[in-house]
């Protein structure tokens, strides 16, 4: 059967499976739709968020990005697993027991303030669309390369499938479709990396193939990609480029922003119990770390496959290179989607992978008779080309299209939910119509997710240009804005609406500027970026990935400084705090 | 439930939660990113051992830090009578 038949069969049948548990688990009641009627156990949890936190860029893009940037591109692993510790301590198990739908209700009725709930829903409306997005554009690329549908029409049908569960099923249909799709990427993840950990060190489990020797080399595969990357001008796999501030701050803006993240602190609101929300982090985690923990070395295997293919030879000798009408197939076939791309500058018939911004690696260059790179690699291949460089069945490559389809739809449906949610149950209800009958405020929901689909299908199929740029912008944004006051809200009685209103605006300008400044988000038509965006000119040294921790710093002090300089919250408030300290219900004494 | 009860709840939980975030940063912040350079002069099963920590080692530390966590929140709640039923 050809590769693209196969493909289809393994998509449609992953399709059919997520529309069939949609129907199965549909929503009858507003609980059901936001909170799964709060039945959901850990374990399921677990998965579902999983699914939910792993997008189409942790599946399609990490590894190639780590790839590529060796040891600088730990921020993303310890980012966007750290971030569950957090949850797990300090938000998770509070938010369960306040026992509500949405993160801006929390703060809504914490701060005893309309205008605090919508700061939180504006804030939690841009981080879900710029997030989600990216996961429609992910769809459209994996139907077009696997496909060979156009991008328009990929992007139709996922919009398609994401609407007929997640507007019939609501929270309790993407639940348990997200469990499917944990189940789908996970599989596809790591029986390539099985694989490849296979063919290249001959250690199965790909974390420790990741240490250990090269088959018939007697040298460590870290080693000897460190030696091969320098010995082609790169900088040591192992070591990094970035300051150390910069990636300190990177992390933990990455860490605090995905403790921040609403669709992701939503989904604790769905297990029964406090301590279900507690375990249900802990699972959840685990799943996220089966992936993370490949993720690297997937990256520094796919490195090393990529430059072993190219640099045949020793590095410089004139045969030392691949000449180019030998290259193998999947160089041609990814050529041929533009990901790949070669250019014969120096006209020797032979492709010259090294890096032409090195300075100090100049002058060999000219000396090997190279007159600059003549490959470009789009990372996001990585992972999707990995099989087919490694030689694998084509069962395998069709699997690796379902996996990136389901990392990108849960997301998406995660996101979409909360922004329907924050839409029907925050504006409408909380706001606009108070005494909304539940039918109808379900209708809303459905009304608002199925609107949001729409308006994510349109930033897919036609995305502004900052939209690789505003991931950063939504991490910075959760941890300057919602996470410290929800931090707050839990464990400082004396926080009150002033402080986190003033808070939480601090935060979110700070960290908005600062990237407009170096980065041009919304104001490129009166000039921005104004600011040059290099290490010399930031504040501190510290890149606008990281900003967000001086955001959430600023947060913290404003909010703090504020509460002491007015009156305290009210005695009903102070009990509120006081009753979500405690898993059972308790009678509050003085 | 009485204010001294619940405050001695809540120191117990604080500092469980100050032991665990203690641990989170050494072993990410610490051993990952601040004295990478140091660790990576010590080998590790094949590995630099800080470049270990920052693409692996953090990461199970993590895992395990959470189900700690959650076995001993629920000890503690135990302890001081108020878990759900």
């Amino acid at each position: 059967m050809s590769l693209q038949a196969l493909t289809f069969i393994v998509v449609g049948s992953s399709f059919a499976l997520y529309i069939g548990i949609a129907i199965w688990s549909r929503a009858h009641t507003t609980g059901d739709f936001y909170i799964a009627g709060r039945s959901v156990s850990p374990l399921a949890n677990g998965m579902a968020t999983a699914a939910d936190w792993m997008s189409a860029a942790s599946f399609i893009s990490m590894a190639g990005l780590i790839a590529f940037l060796g040891y600088d591109g730990s921020v993303y692993l310890m980012g966007w697993t750290g971030g569950y510790v957090l949850l797990a301590l300090l938000l998770a198990p509070y938010l369960r027991k306040f026992g509500k739908f949405t993160v801006p209700e929390f703060i809504g009725e914490r701060y005893y303030s309309k205008t605090a709930r919508i700061v939180a829903v504006i804030c939690l409306i841009f981080i879900s669309f710029t997030y989600v997005a990216g996961q429609m554009r992910g769809v459209g690329i994996v139907f077009s390369r696997f496909l060979e549908v156009p991008v328009t029409w990929g992007l139709v049908i996922g919009m398609t499938v994401v609407f007929v569960y997640a507007v019939l099923g609501g929270m309790k249909g993407i639940t348990y479709t997200q469990v499917a799709q944990y189940c789908v990427l996970i599989f596809a993840y790591t029986v390539p990396a099985i694989f490849i950990a296979i063919q290249i060190t001959s250690n199965p489990i790909p974390q420790l193939a990741f240490g250990s020797e090269i088959v018939g080399s007697g040298t460590a595969l870290l080693d000897k990609l460190d030696d091969i990357v320098t010995s082609l001008g790169f900088h040591e796999y192992t070591s990094g480029t970035k300051s150390r501030i910069d990636v300190f701050c990177i992390t933990m803006a990455l860490m605090v922003g995905t403790a921040g993240l609403p669709h992701v602190i939503v989904r604790f609101f769905t297990v029964p119990k406090v301590r279900d929300a507690r375990i249900s982090a802990g699972y959840a985690l685990l799943f996220i770390a089966i992936l993370y923990t490949t993720a690297p070395a997937v990256g520094s295997m796919a490195r090393y496959n990529l430059i072993n293919t190219i640099q045949i030879g020793e590095v410089g000798a004139p045969d030392g290179n691949l000449a180019y009408d030998e290259r193998p197939d999947w160089f041609n076939t990814w050529e041929r989607t533009g990901l790949v791309k070669f250019d014969d500058k120096n006209g020797d018939g032979r492709v010259q992978y090294y890096d032409d911004t090195n300075p100090s690696f100049a002058a060999k260059a000219a000396q090997y008779g190279w007159q600059g790179n003549e490959l470009s690699v789009d990372r996001d291949i990585m992972v999707l080309a990995n099989p087919e460089i490694a030689g694998l069945p084509n069962w395998v490559i069709a699997l690796v299209a379902a996996g990136g389809i389901a990392a990108a739809l849960s997301t998406a449906a995660g996101l979409l939910l909360v922004i329907s949610a924050a839409v029907s149950h925050d504006l409408i209800k909380g706001i606009f119509i108070p005494n909304i009958s539940e039918k109808n405020e379900l209708r809303a929901g459905r009304i608002a997710a199925a609107f949001a689909v729409l308006v994510a299908g349109y930033l897919g199929f036609d995305p502004p240009g900052w939209v690789a740029q505003v991931v950063a912008f939504a991490f910075g944004l959760a941890a300057a804005s919602l996470f410290p006051v929800i931090l707050l809200g839990i464990f400082f009685k004396r926080v009150n609406r002033e402080g986190a209103i003033a808070g939480m605006l601090t935060g979110l300008l700070f960290t908005y500027g600062y990237i407009e400044f170096f980065k041009g988000l919304f104001l490129k038509w009166a000039g921005a970026p104004w600011g040059v965006n290099t290490a010399d000119h930031w504040f501190l040294g510290i890149s606008p990935e990281g900003i967000g921790v001086i955001g959430m710093s600023l947060n913290f002090i404003v909010a703090i400084s504020v509460s002491f300089m007015t009156s305290p919250p009210p005695e009903r408030i102070q009990h509120m705090v006081e009753q979500i300290r405690v898993p059972r219900h308790m009678d509050i004494q003085q | 439930m009485n204010k001294d009860k619940r405050l001695a709840y809540w120191r117990a939980n604080l500092r469980l939660v100050g032991l665990c975030l203690v641990i989170w940063f050494v072993c990410s912040f610490g051993f990952g990113v601040l004295f990478v350079e140091q660790l990576n002069s010590i080998r590790f099963a094949g590995f630099k051992l800080g470049f270990w920590f920052a693409q692996q080692g953090s990461i199970y530390i993590f895992v395990l830090l959470i189900f700690f966590y959650a076995w001993r929140m629920n000890r503690i709640d135990i302890e001081h009578d108020v878990h759900e039923d």
